[in-house]
């Protein structure tokens, strides 16, 4: 086995060294009766070769989305990452070195975490962000679960409009952590009346910016009712890239921003594996969940960084820890750092003017088909349509099999909700060009006909 | 004539040359190279590494919030941040320089055919929603994946979405939760051993359960009796790492299972150390109810630095139907995901509701099974004979240096130290491990497990050959050598030849300075 230095040789002069005759000896305490002595009921090992021809089957045997057009989006975006972004990340000082507890030696990993938690800060408008979560939808639960610790408080609004896998894993983590979690109806035109339902039990407020829908709405009203009920306001990103063009979460009263970074650096993963930000004020950052890069002197007086403030987390705090979690998702996070690098200020404004530019003349020559609602009149690169003569879901099967991937229709997501059921959200990014938006046009004008 | 260490002599000429003043004029030192932060590089804000084509002109649509003023974010060319983070990775150590020998983790090789594999279009370019019919394949290796995991552990169902070890103990926990609520028990105390993992009691306090921490036995095992006594009525489950955290399988592991199982409890099994035992013993003949087994470690997904990581979760008969969604089934020709609960539902299942966005680590998962198919069920076993050889190999090397805790028997993949050995030194374990540092080692996990003085946990893996375990003993018996009897400075000072010395993590802690300001000021260079 290529993977596996010992020669047979080795493993006999290492078993002399250690005074059994054999390999099995060293697995005593294993209860005899469950000890294996056949190989599992599995293939043989396999040359490289070998392995590499049956994934190419697998990989073969679906449709991804830079060989069609792609407008598929609700929290995970087909963007396009420079190649450099993917040659370092595969670098193995930072592919293959673990968690950097270690600072003396993982000066790079720690360096890249306090430039990520920095970009982070900057494009969300927070005073700190943490070193990554696993995903976006995570990271709004956990900014659910630290409002909660903030406040003393645990009801929880959730925005009707929020992804609803996000609102499922709230709930989730709600029901099982004894938080209450008071979930409104989702409002696809985007007049959702949030502040009414604050009230002084309210812990906090979930919102998405922009919204599942794709609608952007100024947050600043429902940041002060938040914040005069002693409340807190969560804002939930989906779409980062949108913040190079939109007004930040934290310029509008957010106290709690978690968002999925995919969108930059990160390819689709089939939905993972993603980064998750999560950003907040410094006066909460000892409720924070996950860890924390901080910078600070060595031993010969010059700038280092470290991971810090670590009587927060699991393995110095167990069961008063903020959170279980123990990973982030440095590499993921890392991507994205290279990637906003690469960008700078004036790139991914360019980026998002671009993004925004594209769904707006999509928007715009869908809404002249007959058949078809656009539902957004401000949106950043992603609308909701509704199909007004035809059952949306084969719509979508339909475009499907002529090699369009046109939008995730929204009965997908809320099954149980049959007044959602004719929507069909659609997003388009840098990646689409004008031809696809054409070709995505005509097709859906001839099926709908 | 002096003689160099390969026993070559050296050249007169640089004999006698005389090591310079260690200051350069720059800062740097040969290849180890400063580097400021990314913000300090450029001031530049108009200038971009990307080239993205002008947006077609049409008035925004943003409902009036538009951003206005600066990000802030530094304007560098491709070249320039291509250097800077090429330069950062070079003050990072990594399993492909060297011995990672950290207990519990298991840095092993990661094969780059698995880089490459989870690369392909048809799992990295394909959206979690984008219709069912068009990702058959990726559906296939999800499955293949649960199909293999089943195989390994005996179990009855797998739930692949946990996105991380701690996420997957949250998973199979909350699947008990949902069980014991299903049957409608309120028992409301997790058992979990002093020497376990902190994710253990932290993801029991995170849904509402006390912690019950059982003691460490004489043997560094948990004891039977121990258990009988801390069970009762009111205990949900109890979290045991088996092979345990000080590098033993827990001999009382089945007698134990059966004794929860009768009080009525579920047996939750923390997999980190699963990769001492694949294709030597399966948890599911052992009674366990729930595990979770770490993708990055066991089947070799890299560490990147601290993530992502993958934690699916095997369950058994009892759990199986609490899985989270979303889950794949079978519809004769076509896989199918199952995302909500109506549909759940219909299929007899009582899901305990939703643990991510989508359907878990797809890139992680291709890298695993890659992983698994390149050894097969022989290799498997193998890696996993080899794993606890190497570790035992180290134990028999360094017994008569480095103190045992529990005394000198087979431990599984990581061998256990203390600090005893250290004792009337006044070094610690922190001083030992940043003196392996300089040797060109990173050092083993220290002071971990709590239940062991100055703890260090050395995991060698699979993937090291005899030569180096032999040059790692070497240097682990000189150090211990020096430590009893050699002047301190080695220790005290160490590292040395890093790019930072030891780092003042109080300050870091009191005065926490978490993101760049622009008054930050650059390290000062000499003059």
């Amino acid at each position: 086995m290529r993977y596996l230095p010992l020669t047979s040789q080795d493993r006999n002069a290492m078993l002399e060294r250690i005074g059994v005759n054999d390999v099995s000896e060293l697995f005593a305490d294993v209860p005899p009766d469950k000890y294996l002595r056949d190989l599992v009921n599995l293939p043989l090992a396999k040359s490289e070769f070998e392995v590499q021809q049956e994934m190419n089957s697998f990989a073969g045997a679906s449709m991804p989305a830079n060989s069609l057009p792609s407008f598929v989006g609700c929290g995970i975006y087909h963007h396009h990452v420079p190649a450099t972004v993917d040659h370092l990340i595969q670098r193995s000082e930072f592919l293959t070195s673990y968690t950097p507890y270690q600072p003396e030696i993982s000066q790079g990993t720690l360096q890249a975490l306090f430039e990520f938690q920095t970009q982070v800060t900057m494009l969300t408008g927070m005073e700190i962000a943490n070193a990554s979560m696993y995903d976006g939808s995570t990271a709004s639960a956990e900014a659910v679960l630290m409002a909660n610790r903030i406040t003393k408080r645990n009801k929880v609004i959730v925005s009707g409009n929020l992804h609803p896998h996000y609102r499922e894993l709230i709930k989730t983590l709600a029901h099982y952590s004894g938080a209450k979690c008071a979930t409104l109806v989702p409002n696809p035109i985007g007049h959702e009346e949030l502040i009414q339902e604050i009230d002084d039990d309210t812990s906090c407020i979930v919102v998405q910016f922009p919204d599942f829908y794709g609608h952007i709405r100024d947050l600043a009203p429902i940041a002060s009712a938040a914040h005069s009920a002693g409340a807190l306001l969560v804002v939930v990103v989906t779409e980062i890239i949108a913040l190079g063009l939109l007004q930040s979460p934290g310029s509008m009263g957010a106290d709690i921003v978690a968002a999925e970074g995919q969108s930059i650096g990160n390819g689709l993963n089939f939905g993972g594996p993603h980064v998750g930000l999560l950003a907040a004020h410094l006066r909460h950052v000892r409720h924070m969940p996950g860890r924390i890069c901080g910078e600070t002197l060595d031993a010969e007086g010059r700038r280092g960084f470290v991971l810090t403030l670590s009587t927060r987390e699991q393995h110095i705090r167990r069961e008063k820890a903020t959170s279980n979690i123990c990973t982030n998702s440095g590499l993921c996070a890392l991507a994205f750092t290279i990637h906003l690098s690469l960008l700078g200020q004036c790139g991914l404004k360019r980026l998002s003017e671009v993004n925004h530019a594209n769904a707006i003349t999509l928007a715009d020559s869908m809404a002249e088909i007959e058949g078809v609602e656009v539902l957004n009149r401000a949106f950043f690169n992603e609308f909701t349509i509704r199909i007004t003569n035809k059952d949306a879901n084969d719509v979508v099967e339909t475009l499907a099999k002529r090699r369009i991937l046109c939008g995730v229709p929204v009965s997908r997501l809320e099954p149980d909700k049959p007044e959602l059921s004719d929507l069909i959200i659609v997003a388009a990014t840098e990646t689409n060009t004008a031809i696809e938006c054409e070709t995505y046009v005509d097709h859906l004008k001839d099926v709908l006909q | 004539m002096s003689i160099n260490s390969e026993s070559r002599p050296i050249p007169s000429f640089l004999a006698n040359t005389h090591t310079p003043d260690t200051t350069t004029f720059s800062g740097n030192k040969g290849l180890e190279l400063e580097e400021g932060l990314i913000f300090e590089l450029s001031d530049n804000l108009h200038k971009s590494g990307i080239d993205i084509p002008a947006p077609s002109n049409c008035e925004k649509r943003l409902g009036g919030l538009e951003r206005s003023g600066d990000i802030g974010l530094p304007g560098l060319s491709e070249p320039e941040t291509m250097r800077h983070y090429v330069r950062l990775s070079r003050k990072n150590y990594a399993i492909d320089m060297g011995l990672y020998p950290l207990g519990s983790c298991t840095m092993k090789h990661n094969p780059r055919l698995n880089e490459k594999i989870a690369r392909l279009s048809g799992f990295a370019d394909i959206h979690p929603l984008q219709p069912q019919s068009t990702v058959q394949g990726a559906l296939a290796l999800m499955q293949m994946l649960a199909s293999y995991l089943l195989e390994l552990t005996g179990m009855s169902s797998v739930a692949l979405s946990p996105k991380a070890g701690a996420h997957g103990e949250l998973c199979g926990m909350l699947a008990i939760k949902a069980a014991h609520d299903a049957a409608c028990n309120t028992r409301n105390i997790v058992l979990v051993p002093e020497s376990a993992h902190g994710t253990n009691p932290a993801t029991a306090a995170f849904i509402g359960y006390k912690v019950k921490t059982l003691p460490t036995s004489n043997s560094g095992t948990v004891s039977l009796e121990a258990v009988r006594e801390a069970l009762s009525s009111e205990v949900a489950a109890i979290m045991l790492t088996n092979p345990n955290t000080c590098g033993l399988f827990e001999p009382e592991i089945v007698a134990i299972a059966n004794e929860v199982h009768k009080a009525g409890a579920y047996f939750y099994c923390d997999g980190a150390n699963f990769n001492a035992i694949v294709g030597k013993v399966r948890p599911g003949d052992l009674g366990v109810d729930a595990m979770h087994i770490n993708l990055h470690k066991t089947f070799s997904t890299p560490h990147g630095g601290g993530g992502p990581g993958a934690g699916p979760v095997v369950l058994s008969e009892s759990l199986a139907r609490y899985a989270p969604l979303p889950y794949i089934k079978r519809d004769g020709d076509i896989l199918q995901l199952v995302e909500n609960q109506l549909e759940a539902k219909l299929d007899g299942k009582a899901p305990l509701g939703r643990l991510t966005a989508f359907h878990g680590q797809m890139g992680m998962f291709v890298r695993a099974i890659t992983y698994m198919l390149s050894h097969g069920s022989d290799g498997m076993r193998q890696a996993s004979e080899d794993a606890v050889l190497n570790a035992n190999y180290l134990r028999a090397s360094l017994k008569d240096v480095l103190t045992q805790p529990f005394g000198d028997k087979t431990c599984m993949h990581e061998v256990l130290f203390d600090d005893t050995f250290l004792k009337d030194t006044n070094l610690s374990t922190l001083d030992f491990a940043k003196a392996m540092i300089d040797e060109g080692y990173h050092p083993m996990t220290v002071y971990f497990p709590l239940v062991v003085h100055g703890a260090m946990l050395i995991e060698p893996t699979e993937s090291e050959s005899k030569a180096n375990l032999d040059q790692f003993i070497k240097t682990l018996r000189a150090l211990a050598r020096e430590a009893k009897s050699g002047p301190p400075e080695r220790f005290i000072k160490a590292p040395i030849y890093t790019p930072r010395r030891r780092l003042d993590e109080t300050t870091a802690a009191r005065k926490p300075r978490l993101s760049w300001k622009p008054t930050s000021k650059v390290d000062k260079v000499a003059e």
